[in-house]
């Protein structure tokens, strides 16, 4: 519990001095908040989806066993023939084993059940898998987020990488590394996916956001964990 | 009525007489019945209203929550270990909401 932050910080010291997690952009307040579990509220999620998992998932998966899960998502899904992310694979579970209907985007039981499957894999390395057939969606998440979109005309690219340290506002500009998700956002008061903060950026640029689980989140999804490969998850993760 | 999910950290173990903290965090929306919906309508106020901490059934600590503290409150305070016993924190607010928890310390 108080060991994997000083291991965040000597991963991301080592290995790629330029590459920073949103943590390192945080104040030490809200830093405080996700390094101790006992405070961070997103673990109010993390056991909702535990005890989700235990009485409809424990029949089939047993507990522990997603540990390594999380850092390979999004991945490949052979009857749909496209890459599917974590919480898009909770979802296909439901209706393709359970036989139950799918969760709502963004419900607190899919959050919950991410957040629960994510966490056993906390400290990991994101892993991309090594599979060819992601790679013209990894290309197309890459031209997404290079793309200017929005009445503002900005591009991810432009805030995320060329101004990344910045401000903007109040606020410090992260190089858009996904560790952490799905996190508790103080501004939502509740844990939220990458896709609610991908659409919330799209909104900031005055641009239509693109719908959850739409094939374009999926691809700048990937394009992202791809970038973000080796950098330790923190999932459950606070930010501001 | 309902019921919250709420976590609830003390130190399982500890020596009579020791000041231990107590954590406890529970998850509500704390709506302050000032804000109105994306339709223009008020939404209802929606509230944890008392937080009560009993060790043995002794009162230890207690709180009032009101509007503008966030969602997902989380209350910590300390308690001088006088002895083994049950440490139960219960919460109340609006709608009806009503859940209690409980851990049991033993002081060496």
């Amino acid at each position: 519990m108080k060991l994997w932050p000083a291991l965040l910080l000597c991963a991301a010291l080592a290995a790629q001095a330029q590459r920073l997690s949103g943590h390192a952009f945080m104040s030490p307040a809200t830093q405080a908040l996700q390094n101790d579990d006992t405070q961070n509220p997103a673990f109010l999620w993390v056991r909702d989806g535990q005890q989700r998992f235990d009485a409809a998932c424990a029949r089939c998966h047993s507990r522990g066993s997603q540990r390594g899960v999380a850092p390979r998502y999004p991945a490949w899904d052979a009857v749909l023939g496209k890459p599917v992310t974590l919480s898009a694979r909770i979802n296909l579970c439901q209706v393709r084993h359970v036989k139950a209907t799918p969760f709502a985007p963004e419900s607190d039981a899919l959050l919950g059940l991410e957040a629960f499957i994510a966490h056993q894999s906390r400290g990991m390395p994101v892993q991309a898998p090594a599979d060819a057939r992601l790679a013209p969606f990894v290309q197309q998440g890459q031209r997404l987020f290079n793309q200017r979109i929005g009445q503002l005309d900005l591009s991810c690219a432009q805030c995320h990488e060329q101004l990344a340290g910045r401000r903007l506002g109040g606020s410090t500009i992260p190089q858009a590394h996904p560790t952490g998700y799905p996190l508790y956002r103080l501004e939502w008061q509740a844990v939220g996916s990458l896709q609610r903060r991908l659409r919330q950026c799209m909104g900031g640029v005055r641009a239509e956001p693109y719908a959850f689980g739409s094939d374009e989140l999926t691809a700048l999804e990937l394009y992202l964990m791809q970038r973000a490969a080796g950098m330790p998850l923190e999932t459950p993760a606070v930010r501001p | 009525m309902a019921t919250l999910r709420t976590i609830l950290t003390a130190p399982a173990s500890a020596r009579v007489g020791e000041v231990v903290e107590i954590r406890t965090l529970a998850q509500h929306p704390m709506e302050t019945g000032y804000r109105r919906s994306s339709e223009g309508e008020l939404l209802p106020r929606d509230l944890l209203r008392r937080v009560e901490c009993r060790f043995d059934g002794e009162l230890v600590f207690a709180a009032d929550l009101h509007a503008a503290i966030s969602a997902n409150p989380y209350l910590a305070f300390q308690l001088k270990l006088p002895r083994s016993g049950t440490l139960s924190v219960s919460w109340a607010g609006d709608r009806g909401v009503a859940h209690s928890e409980s851990v049991q310390i033993s002081a060496t």
